[in-house]
């Protein structure tokens, strides 16, 4: 297919940053339109970020949050691939072991990773093993159906003249299956890593000590709306570098790929 | 966009069923394993609870839960029944999602056609795309509320990315040639967007739409567990602080078929729309 390719002037994008950097500071601080109670003024959420970085807000410094909330998005991510991703290999390449495990998928599918967040909660408190828990839940099911879908995405020929060539199973695997089903394993770990990172703030924000939730969740009991900002900011930012590393890792993992 | 498009465009029923990595089974032996899968799951899931393992509060059985699923749809927990729940979740869904379709796909087919409009809206749609939908629940909650107004903001956070990325891949990917034949006729911008770039987007809008309501349902979810008083995730909070897990899990099965059906009736929607274009 044809994609109009067109060129987009970087200016315009700069441009437009700088006109709303300054239509918020005349809105707020010049003028006072937006009262500081509904929206804060940049100078405000400038004092809130030295606030959490230096001295610290809800319990800790903004390092620490980010770090809590970081490294329980890791575990659960992890543990969720390391048990995903094998699992839908071998959906993908045994029919009798997907039929098998496909009504449970089935049942759980449908249920958003959010909705486990109480269950978990009940079922382990308001700790970190809860959060872990959601984490693990979000990030399960997009790790299976795509490298479930990957191995069944491979061209046929490719399984065939393996298999003519009289390889063993394990080579099957390890040679063809799993490097053609990496694509799809990558897209599905990409999209899962949103969702784990959604589940997380969510889940600090129902209940937490600790993690950016948990700094969103403290501002808005405080009525602290430039503290909210620089939590939006903060998972945002945290967000963005966690997809920038996954590229990454897959572009290492891939080295085939340009 | 590209990323975005890459990962919205992922859908795991794009891939054709019959492609041999391993070899198909009989209709009967898939029913058997079928059937086995499901008696493998409730099983399970009812040996665990009468074991003694874990108190029937933890885990209540199989059946358990489908006693108070029934009984919550009869009797009202929290101030209402589990129908009247669902009603007023799906009222919030159906404000935030409506919004995000009504202002996204136009957006998305606008920023197709204008360059300058891709160019501003761009930038700063890639710096929002980050924020996760729950994290606006402490500015609804201040703007608007925790009523109406609240959920629905954090809905249409949720919703609204798909629809314009969707049409904006939609209006990408029309045939050059349609476009410079409608120019040598002497389209203006207007007719070219509502007659030339709409009706060839509809199916990447439509596949964008069923995207777009799945966040969405999620997003409702996550916001009336934290900021409602009413709605289906608000009887799952409740209920969490009853420490109930049955009616922790009836609300889930709840969320679960409303999502499923929502997702059902866009797939059907979807369908229709590519037989009718003949694909």
């Amino acid at each position: 297919m044809v994609v109009r390719h067109e060129h987009r002037p970087v200016w315009v994008g700069v441009a437009t940053f700088v006109v709303l950097g300054g239509a918020w500071y005349v809105l707020t601080t010049l003028t006072g339109a937006i009262s500081p109670g509904r929206f804060p003024a940049p100078a405000e959420v400038w004092d809130a970020l030295r606030q959490i970085a230096v001295t610290g807000y809800a319990d800790a410094r903004l390092h620490v949050h980010v770090l809590h909330s970081t490294w329980l998005v890791l575990l659960g991510f992890s543990a969720a691939t390391i048990v995903g991703v094998p699992l839908g290999l071998a959906m993908g390449a045994s029919r009798s072991f997907e039929a098998f495990i496909n009504p449970t998928f089935l049942l759980i599918r449908p249920i958003p990773p959010l909705a486990w967040i109480p269950l978990a909660i009940v079922w382990l408190g308001l700790g970190d093993a809860a959060k872990v828990l959601i984490i693990w839940f979000a990030a399960f099911v997009p790790a299976v159906i795509n490298s479930y879908s990957g191995v069944r995405a491979i061209e046929p020929y490719l399984i065939e003249a393996a298999r003519m060539l009289g390889v063993s199973r394990a080579i099957l695997v390890r040679e063809v299956l799993i490097p053609g089903a990496l694509p799809m394993i990558f897209t599905g770990l990409r999209l899962s890593l949103q969702a784990c990172w959604t589940t997380l703030v969510a889940g600090e924000l129902i209940g937490a000590i600790a993690g950016l939730g948990h700094v969103l969740y403290q501002s808005s009991l405080d009525l602290f709306p430039a503290m909210i900002v620089v939590g939006m900011a903060a998972v945002a930012v945290t967000a963005a570098v966690m997809t920038l590393a996954l590229g990454w890792s897959e572009k290492w993992a891939m080295p085939w790929r340009t | 966009m590209g990323d975005a498009v890459a990962d919205l465009a992922a859908d795991a029923d794009a891939v054709p069923a019959h492609r041999p990595a391993s070899r198909t089974l009989s209709f009967r032996h898939w029913l058997a394993l079928t059937i086995a899968g499901f008696v493998a799951f409730f099983g399970f899931w009812w040996l665990v609870a009468v074991s003694g393992l874990v108190t029937p509060q933890f885990l209540p059985t199989p059946l358990a839960v489908l006693q108070k699923f029934v009984a919550l749809t009869q009797s009202p927990f929290v101030g209402y029944t589990l129908q009247q729940h669902l009603w007023s979740s799906f009222g919030r869904f159906a404000a935030g999602f409506g919004l995000a379709v009504v202002i996204g796909v136009p957006l998305g087919l606008l920023m197709g056609w204008f360059r300058w409009l891709d160019a501003i809206v761009t930038p700063l749609f890639d710096a929002l795309r980050f924020v996760a939908p729950i994290a606006w629940v402490p500015f609804a909650a201040l703007w608007f509320g925790t009523g109406i107004g609240g959920p629905v903001l954090i809905i249409f956070s949720g919703a609204f990315p798909p629809c314009v990325i969707n049409a904006y891949r939609g209006a990408k990917y029309v045939e050059p040639r349609f476009i410079e034949a409608a120019q040598t006729l002497g389209a203006s911008s207007w007719r070219m967007i509502t007659e030339v770039l709409l009706p060839a987007s509809v199916p990447s809008i439509v596949s964008g739409l069923r995207v777009s309501a799945g966040l969405g349902w999620q997003s409702l979810v996550g916001a009336e567990l934290i900021v409602a008083s009413s709605g289906i995730g608000y009887l799952l909070v409740k209920g969490q602080s009853n420490i109930s897990t049955s009616i922790v899990m009836s609300g889930m099965i709840a969320i679960g078929i409303v999502g499923f059906a929502i997702d059902a009736l866009l797939r059907m929607l979807e369908r229709r729309i590519n037989e009718r274009r003949g694909r």
